[in-house]
């Protein structure tokens, strides 16, 4: 059967969303190295809010075959949206001191420098009906996996009217059934 | 292409241009008749379609405000997203999968087979199965339905495979890939279908049936028909005797417009139809139009519904091709010694890695969460649609704070499981988990119910005017020019997809209003 190849394509044109943190980023994944949380760009947020939802969204949805170059790409809507909406610009940048606030007293760090992720889902745990997580979470949901970039790393291939649907491209090409 | 006046009081007004009311609109014209459709949507074609779920959800789907109560799990996790329905020419038939089954001689005579079940309002249909055959016939005839009228069955895809090779280990018989409204092969001016796999995006090579393409353009070569889009019908408006007389409108530019009508047919879908009957309330109707027996918005029923994705451990890659052209048929029979009432189909399903995201376990997140994900390719998946109790508090009504645009109130959902609906999904829950074990499922998802994509019985059918809303045509026990013309008139759900019996139900709708038209009786 045809199957897809979900390796990373190093080396391609990444599409950060601003100049400012294209260039490094781009530089850093073009030489095989990931972008580290810090590089998400903010314009509207705390730059120490940025960083703690993109160590949020590796943890709320853990792909370690992910590079964060994707989940920056997926917080940059939570910018965006905070440009266009005071209320919700206050609830991330509230939302993220709070739980620094919390991992300060549990760990004495920030957050995202709590190195074990068991930890870092356990201050989770203790927001888990906040509208702050429940913001992040759902809007991350959208955003994460709304990205054709990754669709092949996962094994789904998109649209496809434009390649003459899969009528000749395996739909029907599954091999390993038992036979009945 | 026909354009009537304002003014011209000799139209039938059909509100809505979906399964019930594009299918009315072109039969009425075939025979005739002048129609005007108002639909609230905008005209989208097949090249504008769009092989991506969020861009096609936004740009079909029906995402004015609703609201949402009672103990279902939607309530929670998609408060304002209580149904998957669309707003567009075509309406809901732009987005559907094609599944088109004909209820069974019991699912009419619900109250005499299930007998007295405590919390549910069942009620016979004032119509049978031998009525209403011949109607099928012609309907699966229009719709070009698979496995009917000499008309070959589509291929199975890859989920389709495996969830065959499951059932044929389990014992079951009756698995095939369904009786499908999508061509197999050319019929009727259209293509066959090539696989796509993006079925519930609005089929990009016309081989779905839709309303759309069909229906519509054929209404309109008649020119008797006119569909104006963006026209969202504020009012059902009547005169001092009690008949209707036509409906006000909001149009594309924001202004009220009245459209007269000889006669007016609701076919909004089950949420907006009632809710148009209720906005519509006056000072001589003041519960709402058609409403003397209390029976509108109430009966709301939402099949009962799930999902059971399974993983292997090799890919299947269940997106490629039909969503939905495959079905096990033998839970479908009513036997109580399953421990519940009616029956269910299992159907295969997939979506696209988007919408799984969003819908395998709304709310959820973390490793055990991530790793369905991880396995995308290699999951296999079916829907449960099975029969759900029609239950006289899960309703629709108009929401007390909320508004839309044009200031009027908006549908209000409240829906809970009928204790016959928890048992139902459980046994689908367990025999869907049963067919992928039986061929070496690594590991089995249970998904709750999604946003509704099948919503009836708001305005039910009734032989006593008392129970419900409608007599055998759809036509309201109250006002004799006003028709309900979609799945709104369902007395019962019946254990099936919903769509064939909606437009069987329009044909011969269609044909009873043109002979009382012509007896000047209406
Ligand atoms: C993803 C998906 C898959 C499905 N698959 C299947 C399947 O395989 N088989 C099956 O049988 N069914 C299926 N269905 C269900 C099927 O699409 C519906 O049952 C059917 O289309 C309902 O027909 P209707 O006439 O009641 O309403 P619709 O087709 O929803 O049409 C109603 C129209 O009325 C318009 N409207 C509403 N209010 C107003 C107003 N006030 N003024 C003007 N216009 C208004 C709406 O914009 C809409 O276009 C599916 C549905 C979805 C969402
Ligand atoms: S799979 Fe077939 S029916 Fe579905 S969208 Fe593609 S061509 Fe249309």
């Amino acid at each position: 059967m045809r199957v897809i190849d979900k390796r990373a394509r190093l080396g391609r044109r990444l599409f950060l969303r601003s100049a400012a943190t294209a260039v490094p980023a781009t530089a850093l994944a073009t030489a095989g190295i990931d972008a580290p949380a810090e590089a998400a760009n903010a314009e509207v947020l705390k730059p120490d809010t940025m960083a703690t939802l993109v160590r949020m969204s590796r943890d709320l949805y853990p792909h370690d075959r992910l590079a964060t170059r994707y989940y920056i790409k997926a917080c940059a809507t939570f910018d965006e949206k905070a440009a266009a909406d005071a209320t919700v610009r206050a609830m991330l940048d509230e939302g993220a001191a709070t739980l620094d606030a919390a991992s300060q007293a549990r760990f004495r760090r920030a957050y995202r420098d709590v190195p074990q992720e068991t930890d870092r889902v356990a201050l989770l745990e203790g927001i888990r009906e906040t509208p702050f997580l429940n913001k992040v979470r759902s809007d991350l949901v959208v955003s994460l996996y709304n990205q054709p970039d990754l669709w092949q790393r996962f094994g789904y291939e998109g649209s496809s009217f434009e390649h003459g649907g899969y009528i000749n491209r395996g739909f029907d090409d599954i091999d390993w059934l038992p036979q009945s | 292409m026909a354009q009537f006046d304002l003014n011209d009081d000799g139209v039938v007004v059909i509100v809505g241009s979906g399964a019930g009311g594009g299918t009315l609109g072109n039969e009425l014209a075939q025979r005739g008749i002048k129609v005007v459709i108002l639909e609230a949507g905008a005209r989208n074609e097949i090249p504008d379609f769009i092989n991506d779920e969020w861009e096609s959800f936004a740009q079909l789907a029906w995402t004015d405000m609703r609201t949402t109560g009672g103990t279902f799990r939607l309530a929670r996790d998609f408060p304002n997203l209580p149904a998957w329905i669309v707003k567009s020419v075509g309406g809901t038939t732009t987005h559907w999968a094609g599944a088109s089954l004909r209820f069974q001689a019991h699912e009419f005579k619900v109250r005499s087979t299930y007998g007295e079940l405590a919390g549910a309002n069942l009620l016979d249909w004032p119509l049978t199965l031998a009525e209403l055959e011949p109607w099928y016939d012609r309907a699966e005839s229009k719709m070009g339905v698979t496995g009917t009228h000499g008309i070959p069955r589509l291929p199975g895809n890859n989920n389709f495979k495996v969830m065959a090779a499951g059932a044929a280990k389990l014992g079951y018989r009756e698995v095939h890939t369904g009786n499908m409204a999508i061509n197999s092969r050319p019929r009727d001016g259209r293509g066959s279908c090539q696989q796509i796999g993006f079925c519930f995006q609005g089929c990009k090579s016309g081989a779905k049936w839709s309303t759309l393409y069909t229906e519509i353009p054929k209404g309109e070569e008649t020119g008797r028909l006119e569909v104006r889009p963006n026209a969202m019908v504020a009012r059902i408006e009547h005169d001092d005797a009690g008949k209707v007389t036509g409906v006000l409108y909001v149009d594309e530019g924001g202004r009220m417009q009245r459209q007269r009508a000889r006669v007016v047919a609701v076919a909004g879908n089950s949420l907006e139809s009632p809710r148009l009957l209720l906005n519509s309330a006056s000072s001589k109707f003041p519960d709402g139009l058609a409403n003397s027996s209390g029976q509108v918005g109430r009966n709301y029923m939402r099949h009962t519904t799930a999902t059971v994705y399974a993983a292997f451990e090799r890919p299947v890659h269940m997106f490629r091709g039909t969503t939905m052209a495959g079905i096990i048929r033998d839970e479908s029979k009513n036997d109580p010694s399953r421990g519940f009432v009616g029956g269910y189909e299992m159907e295969t399903l997939s979506l696209g890695l988007p919408f799984m995201a969003a819908f395998v376990n709304p709310g959820a997140w973390g490793r055990d969460y991530a790793s369905i994900l991880d396995d995308y390719a290699n999951l296999a998946g079916m829907w449960i649609v099975g029969e759900d109790m029609p239950q006289a508090d899960n309703r629709i009504t108009l929401d007390p704070h909320e508004k839309d645009r044009n200031g009027l109130p908006v549908a209000h959902v409240a829906f809970s499981d009928h204790p016959n609906d928890v048992a139902m999904r459980e046994h689908g829950f367990r025999q869907g988990s049963a067919v992928y074990e039986a061929v070496g499922a690594t590991r089995v998802i249970r998904t709750p119910p999604y946003p509704s994509t099948h919503n009836l019985g708001t305005n039910r059918m009734s032989e006593r005017p008392r129970d419900g809303v409608v007599n055998r045509f759809g036509q309201t026990h109250d006002i004799p020019n006003l028709f309900v013309s979609d799945g709104s008139q369902f007395t019962s759900g019946a254990g099936c997809n919903p769509t064939l019996t909606i437009v069987a139900l329009a044909m011969r709708q269609a044909e009873h209003i043109a002979e009382r038209m012509g007896r000047r009786e209406i």
